[in-house]
């Protein structure tokens, strides 16, 4: 049951980003949306995966189905190196792209199932035993003939699950499996991953925006900020990750090659500005100190991590549906 | 707001808006040269076979081919302008906000597609005018005053255009699917625009008919503005007839659409 | 019922989904995934029947208008660069099929810069087929057909009225150049959605390329200039869709001076092209991957 089903190791992913300056003048620079994460997930595990917008959450799970391939690092699924066998892992994976469905506008649900039932090479006693069950369980016993482009939202995102397990996946990784949805909707979605981890044991790993989803289903829970992982453990625990790292913001009168001054290190280089993390334990008046004597210093600003507000505003609407409901908070 | 700075703001728009694709638009020039080349070779074969073919000499017949290249875009006579928008906010029902907007439906889109031309006459006009320039023998006119009635010409070409897209947009209030509309207007006015053979060469009927089509107004036009090969007043006073005709046209439609959009309840 | 004619998977050696990955079996899986892609796109369309009738059509009637602007020029002259109607027929009609034939198998490849910046390339980067056939099968539309039926009509027209002394091996040329003619084109719009990786904005550029290039083949050799024929002939091997065995089925010499049997060799270049392509292809994809959007 121990087993490692996923297994990252000093996985890093270096974008080169040129950005236009001027009319024709373009600046080139290094975002390491994915720094250094190391992490495993045993089978049968249901992990949620959070941060904020741009953090490196979806780049984490692009390395993990093979669409991208590493800076540096080791990557492994199932004991397969995903950028290498990208499609031999895929018939042992289930992706769900939040926004984009992957299911065919124009025909009848149940045709990009027959599509998955032959692409995925799925045995007929398997295929049917597993649409029936998704049918039963997302209640898509209705919606099978009606052309996709008909379906609601959370008609297509449960039609979306289903496309995905047709060929027994034994992870699934879900990219905000309901956002949008209403709370019917929701409340079905949730329902029917937490029987496909507990009855089948399948690994899955989900983003999301949204608390309730991590509470009803993830005894773990995993943050990603700036491309680091910031915390790994428990719901209970999550309210300590905003004492993780600051940013200090600096711009300098010019460019320059990345600020040495630890323990704060450069995250970010744009121009002129620098963008450095340090741990929010410290105080910020040292480093500004330091920096101002070694560099030309024009500006500079202390932000509180983005991955705070996030977990902040989870926390809030949280209360807010609480309070909606009439229940006091304990 | 007043409402001239509101349509300036819209036409500004709508040359951003185009002008923020430049590699797309260094691709269409590269095309438009491209063909360019193929249609002047094939010309200069069909002009050495029958110098003075349609009143052209070889120079002229030359030039004839790079404004069209130059005009593709700006007349829009390839790819799809706004219309291909203005049909999907038909189709998902979006036109019924722009209806109530404060702002006329017509002049609201004829700014941003007049915004757009202007770009693709600069954007994608220019460097394959050049390039003909450059590798054959044209009859571009030395002085100033051909090339400013060219540009009025062009101007009124693209009214007419815009006009000829409007009213086919506008279709799709009634009809469920665009496309085939679309495609139909696209090939008559490839045909009849003169883009694959200029309209004094196509034989009698048919030449004469052709000439007379709003669509004459959009390359035929304006080259033989250039050209010297027309009565500028004349050509002007056409253009200009077939723009109050067509925009006037595309009017009585909108309203139409609109009762159709205010009884159907938006 | 669509999957009735589908053997039915097993757990085998032959469907081993873990077997041997090699070049023979990913063009199998390839081909597969193709034409139940392929399948389900005609199986949309037919959802609106009537727009399918208009724009097949339209198809027809759109790459008609190229033959009604020759036959127009003919009106007014016997000859284009010596060469009478029927012989550019011919040009034209082979020229015409091939583009068709390439267009409609793969013709939705210049689609794929939009698939890059939207982000619906990765959907098919999950699925277990590979991703050329995917993308190769994306918006497969009967309708350009159109086109197909339109060169062939004209090819028609040009074989009953050319006066040709056939041999077994003119005979064999006609068809031996729509289909490797077809497979250039294939290896055209390859490359230029291998380029599109790149430029995701540059899908004109291919246009250049893929329409340009079956209208200048649409025309003799004889009316270009030199330098544009060595770079058709040598640099991207577009004569040898119809130019170098056209000619030589009209009995006409080619106006570059070449050894004659290059006539016979478009199957050769056709696979040369389909090397080249796929390696662009593979460059293209990997630098996607590493890269991003």
């Amino acid at each position: 049951m121990n087993e490692r089903f996923i297994e990252l190791d000093r996985v890093e992913k270096v974008f080169d980003v040129r950005k236009k300056t001027g009319f024709l003048r373009r600046e080139r620079r290094e975002v390491r949306a994915v720094d250094a994460i190391s992490f495993t997930v045993s089978r049968g595990e249901m992990v949620g995966y959070i941060g904020p917008n741009g953090a490196g959450k979806s780049t984490t799970i692009k390395m993990l189905t093979g669409i991208l391939t590493p800076s540096g690092g080791r990557v492994r699924v199932a004991g397969i190196d995903p950028s290498r066998e990208r499609t031999r892992l895929a018939r042992r994976i289930g992706v769900v792209f939040g926004q984009r469905t992957t299911l065919w506008w124009d025909l009848p649900l149940v045709d990009s199932y027959r599509l998955m039932h032959r692409m995925y090479r799925i045995p007929d006693a398997r295929y049917r035993e597993n649409l029936d069950r998704c049918v039963e369980l997302l209640e898509l016993g209705d919606l099978l003939d009606v052309p996709v482009r008909q379906l609601s939202l959370g008609q297509r995102m449960r039609g979306d699950i289903a496309a995905a397990l047709l060929h027994d996946p034994e992870v699934l990784y879900l990219d905000e499996p309901t956002i949008g949805l209403d709370v019917i909707s929701k409340a079905k979605v949730r329902a029917f991953l937490k029987d496909l981890n507990t009855e089948r044991g399948t690994t899955v790993l989900l983003t999301t925006h949204d608390l309730q989803d991590i509470e009803q289903l993830c005894r773990r829970v995993m943050v990603i900020d700036h491309g680091r992982l910031m915390y790994d453990g428990p719901l209970t625990g999550l309210h300590e990750v905003g004492e993780g790292e600051r940013t200090l913001v600096v711009d300098l009168d010019r460019e320059l090659p990345p600020i040495e001054a630890a323990p704060a290190r450069v995250v970010r280089v744009e121009g002129p500005r620098q963008w450095l993390a340090f741990p929010a334990s410290e105080s910020a008046a040292p480093l500004v100190a330091r920096i101002a004597a070694e560099y030309p210093l024009v500006d500079l600003s202390v932000r509180e991590p983005d991955i705070e507000a996030v977990i902040a505003q989870m926390y809030a609407q949280q209360a807010e549906r609480v309070g909606e409901a009439g229940q006091s908070v304990s | 707001m007043g409402t001239g700075r509101l349509y300036a703001a819209v036409a500004t728009g709508g040359f951003r808006r185009y002008a923020t694709y430049r590699v797309a638009t260094a691709a269409g020039v590269f095309t438009n040269t491209v063909f360019g080349f193929i249609l002047a070779y094939t010309y200069i074969a069909l002009w050495q076979e029958k110098p003075h073919l349609g009143g052209y000499d070889q120079a002229q017949a030359l030039t004839y081919v790079w404004v069209g290249q130059a005009m593709f875009a700006v007349m829009v006579l390839g790819s799809a302008g706004f219309e291909e928008d203005l049909i999907e906010r038909i189709r998902t029902g979006d036109i019924a906000v722009d209806l109530y907007r404060p702002a006329d439906l017509q002049l609201w889109w004829l700014a941003a597609d007049l915004g757009r031309a202007l770009f693709q006459l600069l954007g994608r006009g220019v460097a394959p005018m050049l390039c003909g320039a450059l590798f054959f023998d044209l009859a571009l006119p030395s002085g100033a005053l051909p090339w400013l009635a060219c540009l009025v010409a062009v101007a009124l070409g693209v009214l007419v255009s815009f006009a000829i897209r409007y009213i086919v947009a506008l279709w799709a209030f009634w009809l469920l699917d665009g496309a085939g509309a679309m495609q139909i207007t696209w090939l008559t006015g490839v045909f009849f625009s003169g883009m694959l053979l200029p309209l004094n060469v196509f034989p009698g009927a048919l030449g004469d008919l052709a000439r007379l089509l709003p669509w004459s107004a959009l390359l035929q036009a304006p080259a033989d503005v250039l050209l010297g090969e027309a009565d500028v007043w004349g050509t002007f006073a056409f253009q200009a007839g077939w723009a109050v005709v067509l925009l006037a046209a595309g009017r009585l439609l909108q309203s139409a659409a609109t009762r159709k959009v205010v009884v159907q309840g938006g | 019922m669509a999957d009735v004619d589908e053997r039915p998977a097993t757990t085998g050696t032959e469907d081993d989904p873990f077997g041997a990955y090699g070049p023979y079996r990913r063009l199998r899986d390839g081909l597969r995934a193709y034409r139940m892609i392929a399948a389900m796109w005609i199986r949309s369309t037919m959802a609106y029947r009537a727009s399918f009738v208009m724009t097949a059509f339209g198809n027809f009637a759109a790459t008609a208008l190229d033959f009604v602007a020759i036959l127009l020029m003919f009106s007014q002259v016997d000859e284009l660069g010596g060469f009478t109607l029927p012989e550019i027929a011919l040009l034209y009609g082979t020229s015409a099929m091939a583009f068709g034939l390439a267009d409609l198998m793969i013709g939705s490849m210049d689609r794929l810069g939009r698939r890059v910046r939207d982000g619906t390339l990765d959907t098919l980067l999950v699925r277990p087929a590979p991703v050329l056939a995917q993308v190769a099968a994306d918006k497969f539309a009967l309708r350009r057909l159109g086109r197909v039926t339109q060169g062939a009509l004209v090819l028609g027209y040009a074989l009953a009225t050319l006066d040709i002394d056939w041999t077994p091996l003119k005979v064999l040329t006609l068809p031996m150049m729509v289909v490797s003619g077809g497979v250039i084109f294939a290896a055209v719009f390859v490359g230029g959605a291998a380029f599109q990786f790149v430029a995701q904005d540059a899908s004109e550029v291919q246009n250049a390329f893929t329409y340009g290039g079956a209208t200048l083949l649409q025309y003799p050799p004889a009316l270009f200039a030199k330098d544009l024929l060595r770079g058709v002939t040598f640099v991207l091997p577009l004569a040898f869709v119809n130019w170098l065995p056209g000619l030589y089925v009209l009995g006409r010499p080619y106006p570059l001076d070449v050894p004659h049997w290059l006539a016979f060799a478009p199957p050769l270049v056709a696979a040369a092209c389909c090397l080249l392509a796929g390696a662009a292809w593979r460059a293209g994809l990997r630098s996607y991957r590493s890269t991003g959007s």
